[in-house]
């Protein structure tokens, strides 16, 4: 069997991206059950010593692709290093990040070497597939699972013919994980030469990069809001609860969607994974696809009017009431008792 | 010659508020019962084209749309708002295609329409959330590609300077033409139907819905031929059919599971001072908070 590829990308600062880092310590797990090497991708300008970022998550390969050229990103450049590297090496897996970068070159590259892609899994494994119609068995196939029809159903995709299985997954679904602080593998430099003029025909003229504001994936309190918030005004509540607890303030889409609140702070299968120690869910009904990205929180507590809302299912604490009632009573409790 | 611009544009059940009447008794969806709508990516896409045409002299919009027969009502719509028609690729053949397949069928279906300047899309639909039909058209027409568009800065007869929202920052790009652009949300939204088209158009139909009308519309065809709107099958597209349908489809969906969640042992509380006030003090002495 042929390795796992993982694509990593470079932020401004040149490192390797929380992203990337975490599908390593994902591909890390699923090339030891399938016992083969774990390669990474890098591709960008004055990358010098980057691969030592990479080894201590377990990669046995780094291939570099170091021009001045290929940073910032741009589509053509990177698509057609990977597609060549594709050919020749013919992975198993290759994974990206479901970003700005991953979500644009992934589907490319996958047109060009006509196999199967899923996105935003929320989940990936190792399984097997007996195919009924052929009567054929397939070993060790990945599978790549996520939220489909709005949030309404899982399902459970495989790509039993093609190769390499494509993926794209979200920041923060999986977990970054060292591997072994010692680890050493190999760095091979990428053929630059099958580059060509057509492949730097989209030029980046301007270009703003902020820091994001929001720190939502590392927050231990997160006081999230949806549509049942009603406006942008009422939001205000959340963000002086979060203040007071040092919280950090999410949403739903359904919130993001209806304009209250920035898209950064978007929860969910299409917004960030999170894992805090208290997630307060504030008129959220909670559609599959927000639950996936919070449901590993420690604790839950949802306010919602409505007692039949999903989300109060999977809630530690239930509070029947809205949310204009309740917030100001535990701001009121928190500021009077806490030390 | 004039400026032409493709619309790529899908007719998508409306996933977003999955109401009580859409639920069965198993709390599984039903797909029938739900609006099918105009995919909302698509309409900042058809806005970004027309605001092209208000500003060209000579530029056509036109919508092509893969689907079910039904589908064509996304072109109509298309059509009042102002574009200046459509093509509907429909053909069970197609039935069961994934992103690479369909991208397939809509990239034979583009190069019918050359010479073009632009195919435009929405960014994703909401049915999949995939946002991979786009770049992979674009692939298979061997043409760049600028995602996440919010705005078209600047368009001349051979290039395009477009505004691009990221998750971390904006870009402006510039690529020389054709490409395909994807849309996305924070882009104008459409504009409304204008009264005018819609009384223009009102009566466009496909060649399947024109053999379902009673009213004999023969006449009125021959006066107006614009109410047209074409129609592709497998072999309009001179399509190879192993690269369409479920065996032209790499992925296959091996499980589907309907969500049924599952019940933890919730508390549940009052919004009174007193629920409230027991709530914080279990949530401070167990340093979850504070």
């Amino acid at each position: 069997m042929n390795n796992i590829f993982v694509y990593c990308e470079i932020t401004e600062d040149k490192t390797i991206a929380d992203v990337s880092l975490e599908l390593l310590s994902k591909a890390r797990k699923l090339a030891n059950e399938l016992k083969v090497k774990l390669e990474a991708i890098v591709i960008g300008s004055e990358l010098k010593g980057i691969e030592k970022q990479l080894f201590p998550y377990g990669v046995d390969k780094v291939h570099l692709a170091d021009d001045s050229r290929l940073f910032p990103y741009t589509t053509l450049p990177h698509a057609t290093l990977v597609i060549n590297l594709f050919r020749k090496e013919n992975p198993e897996v290759a994974l990206f990040g479901a970003t700005s970068i991953g979500r644009d070159l992934a589907p490319r590259i996958a047109s060009a070497m006509r196999c199967g892609l899923t996105a935003d899994c929320t989940s990936l494994e190792i399984g097997d597939h007996f195919e009924n119609k052929t009567q054929t068995e397939y070993k060790n196939l990945l599978y790549q699972i996520r939220p489909a029809f709005g949030g309404n159903i899982i399902a459970t995709i495989i790509n039993p013919e093609t190769r390499p299985q494509m993926a794209t997954v979200r920041e923060g679904v999986m977990k970054k994980e060292i591997y072994d602080a010692a680890y050493k593998g190999a760095v091979e430099k990428m053929d630059l030469s099958v580059l060509s003029d057509e492949d730097f025909v989209v030029q980046i003229i301007e270009r703003h990069m902020e820091q994001s504001k929001v720190n939502i994936k590392n927050a231990q309190v997160i006081v999230a809001g949806g549509y049942g918030v009603g406006s942008k005004e009422n939001f205000q509540l959340l963000y002086d609860l979060a203040e007071v607890l040092g919280a950090q303030v999410g949403a739903s889409r359904a919130a993001v969607d209806a304009g209250y609140v920035e898209h950064e702070r978007q929860i969910g299968q299409t917004g960030i994974t999170v894992r805090p120690k208290l997630y307060i869910a504030c008129g959220i009904s909670g559609a599959v696809q927000h639950r996936a990205g919070m449901d590993q929180s420690a604790q839950i507590i949802s306010i919602n009017t409505d007692p039949n809302a999903p989300i109060n299912q999977i809630a530690d604490y239930t509070i029947i009431g809205s949310i204009s009632e309740v917030l100001p009573r535990m701001i009121k409790y928190y500021k009077a008792n806490s030390k | 010659m004039s400026f032409k611009i493709v619309v790529l544009a899908k007719q998508v059940p409306d996933t977003r508020n999955v109401g009580k009447d859409a639920m069965k008794a198993d709390g599984t969806v039903n797909r029938a019962a739900l609006p099918a709508i105009f995919n909302p990516e698509d309409l900042n896409a058809l806005e970004l084209a027309l605001r092209i045409k208000d500003k060209m002299a000579d530029c056509k919009v036109v919508v092509l749309t893969m689907g079910p027969f039904r589908a064509a009502e996304i072109i109509r719509e298309a059509m009042y708002r102002g574009a200046d028609g459509g093509y509907l690729i429909t053909d069970r053949k197609f039935a069961g295609s994934d992103t690479l397949a369909t991208s397939y069928a809509i990239s034979l279906a583009v190069k019918k329409l050359e010479p073009y300047h632009l195919v435009i899309s929405g960014r994703q639909a909401i049915d999949g959330d995939t946002a991979q039909v786009g770049p992979q058209t674009a692939e298979k027409l061997n043409i760049p590609q600028i995602t996440y568009a919010e705005d078209i800065i600047d368009v001349s007869e051979s290039s395009i300077t477009v505004k691009r929202r990221l998750e971390r920052g904006v870009e402006v790009v510039k690529s020389k033409l054709p490409v395909a652009i994807t849309v996305h949300s924070s882009a104008p939204a459409c504009r409304q139907r204008v009264g005018k088209l819609l009384m223009k158009y009102k009566h466009a139909r496909t060649v399947t819905e024109l053999q379902n009308e009673t009213k004999d519309y023969t006449e009125l065809y021959s006066l107006r031929p614009y109410l047209q709107l074409e129609e592709w099958t497998v072999d309009d597209l001179h399509a190879d059919v192993s690269m369409l349908g479920l065996s032209g489809s790499p992925t296959k969906v091996k499980k589907i599971e309907n969500v049924v969640f599952q019940a933890k042992d919730s508390k549940v509380l009052t919004s009174s001072e007193s629920d409230i006030d027991a709530l914080m003090k279990e949530l401070l002495s167990s340093h979850v908070i504070g």
